[in-house]
Formats: structure tokens, C-alpha cells, sequence
């Protein structure tokens, strides 16, 4: 039971971070789909977020970064909408777990 | 089903039954542990979706109410206001764990120098529509940290279960029904052994008892 105190990240285009940086989670500005993966491992590799909140087409656009870390206990790197709109990934990707888990979406479908 | 590559032995079949008994006892405790983290993944990832839902139409409100506030002031300033903060939000984290998993337990700990003033700016020159944004962040803020803890739960247990589940088919289809296998033929090449032998000392005997009592020359 190790305690530790951590930061929270939100990694967004400029539109969508805009007011979180004033409540406390630091936001991190990427504007192209492009640079999602080498932000986040930029980000996750400094250990200093124990969230990482992510839009959901940037999400999309560093998946390959977010399965290496989704094995880890820390960050948990968490797809939210954007002020574009939401794009449904977020509920998709419960109904991914549901699959993992039992091998067929038995809740959602 | 193929058999083990092994030599039909006493003692290899000794060796074997004490690994299929371990196998099989492995393979209820694994099916336990697949029951139970089902039964709590089925009710967290219930759990999640409520919460999600929930946070995804308050972020959406969010969203609009800081368009709002920027229809109402200039974007210079609305962006000069919102770049400090006068809180850094902390998460402690701990760990919690369910059924062996590690799932981390997040808590907030807000550093602010006063709970009742948030707002990094000055009111002057700032519309109260931004006020009631950020502050409508902020009480967002606690759900934001459940969901996250809950969702990072939700995925390691379905990877946990994936795994276990695994476990559980290798051993009830292929180890199993191995061993058994394996059990059998050794036993029954021993018996094989066994006739062979003894249908040999039958044998011997009556050549033995013809060379010393000549019975077909007396007949």
C-alpha cells in the first residue's frame, strides 16, 4: 500500500483543454491527430500523472501508445469528448472490456 | 488426444496422478477465481457505464458554458484568465486488490489556498457566465476521478479474466484429459506386461515339466 500523490493530465486540441488548466489538471495542448502518440509518451514516461485524460480522437489517433500502457496499474489513460463532439469511443471501449471478459458484449449490445 | 511422451512405469504413473490431482485442484480454484472476478467486472463495468454517461452530458454542459462565456468576452481574455491556476489538483494514489488484481484507488487532494476561491483571475474584466464554467468544472472534478478510477479498473480485471479464463479452458480441455490419457495407457501397457509375462511362465513351466516327465512320448 505505497502512497503517493500525482498529477492529472488532459491532452486535448486548444479548444477542448480550455478551462481545465484553471481547476487544477495541467493541460497539455496537441492539435494534430499526429502527435497524440508522441505526446502521451512524452507525457507517460515522466511518471508525474497518475491520470492522463485524453479527447477521444486523439485517443484514437495514439492507440498503439495507449495499450502499452494499459497493462500498468498507473496512469489510467482515459478517453473523455472534446469540445468536437462525442464520437461514442468511450462507451465503445466498455463494450470491448464486456468482450475481453466473457467473450461476447453481453451488456451493451 | 495426444499422450504424454513417457515411459510406461510404476512410478511414472505414481508421478502422474499426483499432477493430475494438482491439476485438478488448480483448474476449481482457477474456475472460482474466474467466477468471482466476473461477478465483480459485470458489476463495476455496470457501474461505469451509469457513471460515464453522466459525465460525458455534464462535460458537454461544461463545454457550451465556456463557449458561452467566450461569446461574451474577448478571446485574449478569456484565455489570458484561464492559463494560471491557483489550485494544483493532486491524486493519491493507493492500491486495492480484488482477486488478486492491483486496481489503483485514486482520491483527490486539492492544493488550493482557499476551497471558496477557485477563480484564477480577477472579476473585473471577466464575465460571470465564466465563473459559473469554471465552477461547474470544478464540481465536475470528483466525478471525473471515480470514472477514471473505475474504467482503469475495469480494464485490468478484463485483462485478469481474459487471462484466467485461459487458464481454465487449457486445463479442463487439453491438461486434463491429457493426464488421463496418459494414466490409462500406462496402466493398461502394465497389465499388457503383466499377461505377457505370466502367459510366459505358463509356458516355460510346461516345457520344463514335458523335458522332465516326457508326457507326449508316453501317450
Amino acid at each position: 500500500m505505497k502512497l503517493m500523490v500525482k498529477n492529472i493530465a488532459y491532452i486535448g486540441d486548444s479548444e477542448s483543454v480550455k478551462g481545465f488548466s484553471a481547476v487544477g489538471i495541467d493541460a497539455v495542448i496537441c492539435n494534430e491527430p499526429e502527435n497524440a502518440a508522441a505526446v502521451l509518451k512524452n507525457i507517460s514516461d515522466k511518471e508525474r500523472y497518475a491520470v492522463i485524460y485524453i479527447t477521444e480522437e486523439l485517443f484514437e489517433a495514439a492507440k498503439k501508445e495507449v495499450a502499452k500502457l494499459s497493462l500498468m496499474t498507473v496512469p489510467a489513460v482515459i478517453p473523455i469528448p472534446g469540445a468536437r463532439g462525442n464520437t461514442g469511443i468511450g462507451s465503445k471501449r466498455l463494450s470491448q472490456f464486456v468482450e475481453q471478459a466473457v467473450g461476447s458484449d453481453i451488456l451493451f449490445k | 488426444m495426444a499422450i504424454m511422451n513417457v515411459n510406461p512405469t510404476r512410478m511414472q504413473m505414481t508421478k502422474l496422478k499426483k499432477q493430475l490431482q494438482t491439476a485438478r485442484r488448480g483448474h476449481k480454484m482457477l474456475k472460482d477465481k474466474r467466477d468471482e472476478l466476473m461477478r465483480q467486472f459485470i458489476e463495476l463495468v455496470q457501474e461505469n457505464k451509469k457513471l460515464r454517461d453522466e459525465v460525458e452530458q455534464k462535460l458537454r454542459d461544461c463545454s457550451a458554458a465556456f463557449t458561452n462565456a467566450g461569446a461574451a468576452m474577448s478571446r485574449e481574455a478569456l484565455e489570458s484568465s484561464l492559463m494560471s491556476s491557483k489550485q494544483q489538483t493532486g491524486i493519491d494514489i493507493s492500491q486495492k486488490n480484488i482477486m488478486s488484481v492491483d486496481v489503483p484507488v485514486f482520491s483527490a487532494v486539492s492544493e488550493s489556498p482557499d476551497e471558496n476561491d477557485i477563480f484564477p483571475y480577477g472579476f473585473a474584466f471577466t464575465s460571470f457566465e465564466l465563473d459559473d464554467a469554471v465552477m461547474s468544472l470544478n464540481d465536475l472534478l470528483p466525478e471525473l476521478i471515480k470514472l477514471a478510477q473505475i474504467e482503469k479498473s475495469c480494464e485490468l480485471m478484463a485483462a485478469e479474466i481474459e487471462k484466467t479464463r485461459r487458464r481454465v479452458n487449457s486445463l479442463e480441455h487439453v491438461m486434463i484429459p491429457r493426464y488421463e490419457e496418459t494414466i490409462k495407457y500406462i496402466s493398461m501397457k502394465l497389465e499388457e506386461n503383466d499377461r505377457s509375462s505370466r502367459t510366459r511362465l505358463m509356458k516355460v513351466k510346461d516345457m520344463l515339466l514335458e523335458k522332465a516327465h516326457h508326457y507326449s512320448e508316453k501317450q
